[in-house]
């Protein structure tokens, strides 16, 4: 199977970006540096292409209901127009993916990741009952993300739309460069910011009206190494790294979108029993106390015994040190605890801290 | 632009032979590859490496990648000024950023070595 461009890839070439395939796309890593990139998202705005994304649209008379009963946290809760982070378990508890739902006027709409978009449908599709029609709109469907504390200044300038009315974590439909889409504030890097829904022929028109405004802020294009690390500083999850189908949410810090007491959903009896046996092991955040960097896969140790393994590292670039998480034990999981972390052999003191890594971000 | 008077590794290091010394660092390729830069791992000077062995380590923000050697002998200097500005190897690798020169022990090691031509033809160039 050959790797698909996303409406942007042209763009991402003529920038000179590092490109790489992706989740089944081709997708640009880095266009001049990640740190650059990374401080340009800390600092003023970033445009990053995330059409790797999959989205997909609940239709039908059971549409919410059915919601209730596939994810973690309470779709109940929801006001129109309201988004919320969430995971979907299997029976087990396992996790088959964490994903964005949108409760909008006359559908739900849901944004998965890109990597488990074939999974996920497959899931859906065996859960769901007939009065509920689900679609793939992954393959036509173009996001752009904006983020950065000057992210609504860069709004602002593209739509008249009352950006005030628009609180964090709900969508609007209305129109953005003159043409009628769906966006929310929400994002993957803990600064402000919207994301932007819309067919894929809209791109390049789409780009080039949004970045021009964000050039002329100092800001640019940010590949997925800068959007990697800026999540990774927030502590937020990557699926595929820190959860995957033998995490459950629990254990991965992510009780929060959990919702035990919401009525029944899948999932939710295996870990009724979890939380009553209580946890073995939970994802913790961790730094660095040396110079040193931890990396995924590299063990975690205490007094010299392994107590779990790294699911993802970086070089913090806001911090400038070695920053990571993974799953511990739970008797080594608390915050100040002192661990260690087995770099080629070696074993560089590390401390648990409290998340998230970048306290400073523009979204409180 | 691959420098015609240097040696190159497959592990992509290069070498500026003077003498019986070797200077040593990474090709401009390896380092956009490995994106920014932050921190390398270098040896002492007396130590002693060995042809295709790692003798350090390069930390770029989302990768690590191990530093080989394209010949055995022992280390006479060290670049320490990548130790507070490793980022010097992404602006200037083949200048500024060099980082350890080796005094050779078996020269004939170099014939093992890819000239400009074709470590251009390795990565595409």
């Amino acid at each position: 199977m050959s790797d698909k461009q996303t409406p942007f890839y042209h763009i991402h070439q003529k920038l000179g970006a590092k490109i790489i395939p992706f989740a089944g796309y081709l997708m640009p890593v880095m266009y001049d540096s990640i740190t650059a990139e990374h401080l340009r998202v800390r600092n003023s705005v970033g445009l990053f292409d995330l059409t790797h994304m999959g989205e997909f649209e609940l239709t039908g008379s059971g549409a919410k209901d059915f919601t209730q009963k596939l994810v973690t946290n309470d779709v109940s809760k929801l006001a129109p127009n309201q988004v919320m982070y969430t995971c979907m378990c299997y029976e087990d508890g396992g996790i088959v993916d964490d994903l964005l739902v949108y409760n909008l006027k006359d559908r739900i709409y849901l944004v998965v990741n890109a990597s488990n978009i074939a999974k996920d449908f497959a899931h859906i599709e065996k859960h769901k009952p007939a009065n509920v029609k689900l679609t793939n709109l992954s393959d036509q469907t173009a996001l752009l993300a904006i983020q950065g504390p000057m992210a609504e200044k860069v709004m602002r300038q593209v739509t008249d739309y009352p950006l005030e009315t628009i609180k964090y974590y709900y969508a609007a439909e209305g129109k953005v460069a003159g043409e009628q889409i769906l966006f929310s504030r929400t994002g993957y890097t803990g600064e402000e910011g919207f994301e932007l829904y819309f067919p894929n022929e809209l791109g390049p028109k789409m780009w080039d009206v949004i970045y021009n405004k964000i050039t002329a802020l100092g800001g640019g294009a940010i590949g997925l190494g800068a959007r990697d690390s800026l999540r990774l500083e927030m502590k937020m999850a990557l699926y595929g790294n820190d959860i995957w189908e033998k995490t459950n949410p629990l254990e991965a810090g992510l009780g929060w979108v959990t919702k035990l007491d919401k009525g029944d959903f899948i999932g939710r009896d295996a870990l009724v029993k979890v939380k009553e046996k209580g946890l073995t092991r939970k994802l913790v955040a961790f730094e660095m106390e040396d110079k040193s960097f931890p990396r995924q896969h590299y063990p975690i140790l205490s007094g010299g015994k392994q107590i779990g393994e790294v699911t993802s590292g970086v070089i913090s670039p806001s911090l400038n040190k070695g920053i990571g998480m993974g799953y511990v034990e739970t008797k080594f999981g608390d915050i100040g605890a002192k661990i260690e972390i087995g770099i080629r052999g070696q074993n560089h003191p590390a401390v648990v801290v409290k998340p998230p890594f970048y306290k400073n971000a523009s979204h409180k | 632009m691959i420098p015609q008077d240097l040696k190159y590794t497959k592990e992509h290091e290069w070498i500026r032979v003077e003498g019986d010394t070797g200077t040593i660092g990474i090709t401009d390729y390896a380092q956009h590859e490995l994106g920014d830069i932050v921190f390398v791992e270098l040896p002492q000077v007396g130590a002693k490496v060995e042809f295709m062995k790692a003798f350090g380590t390069i930390e770029a923000v989302k990768a690590v990648s191990d530093i080989f050697s394209p010949l055995t002998g022992e280390i006479v200097d060290v670049n320490t000024a990548l130790e507070t500005n490793a980022s010097a190897i992404n602006t200037d690798p083949y200048g500024q950023g060099w980082i350890i020169k080796v005094k050779m022990t078996n020269p004939s090691e170099l014939n093992n070595l890819l000239d400009a031509a074709a470590y251009g033809k390795l990565i595409g160039q």
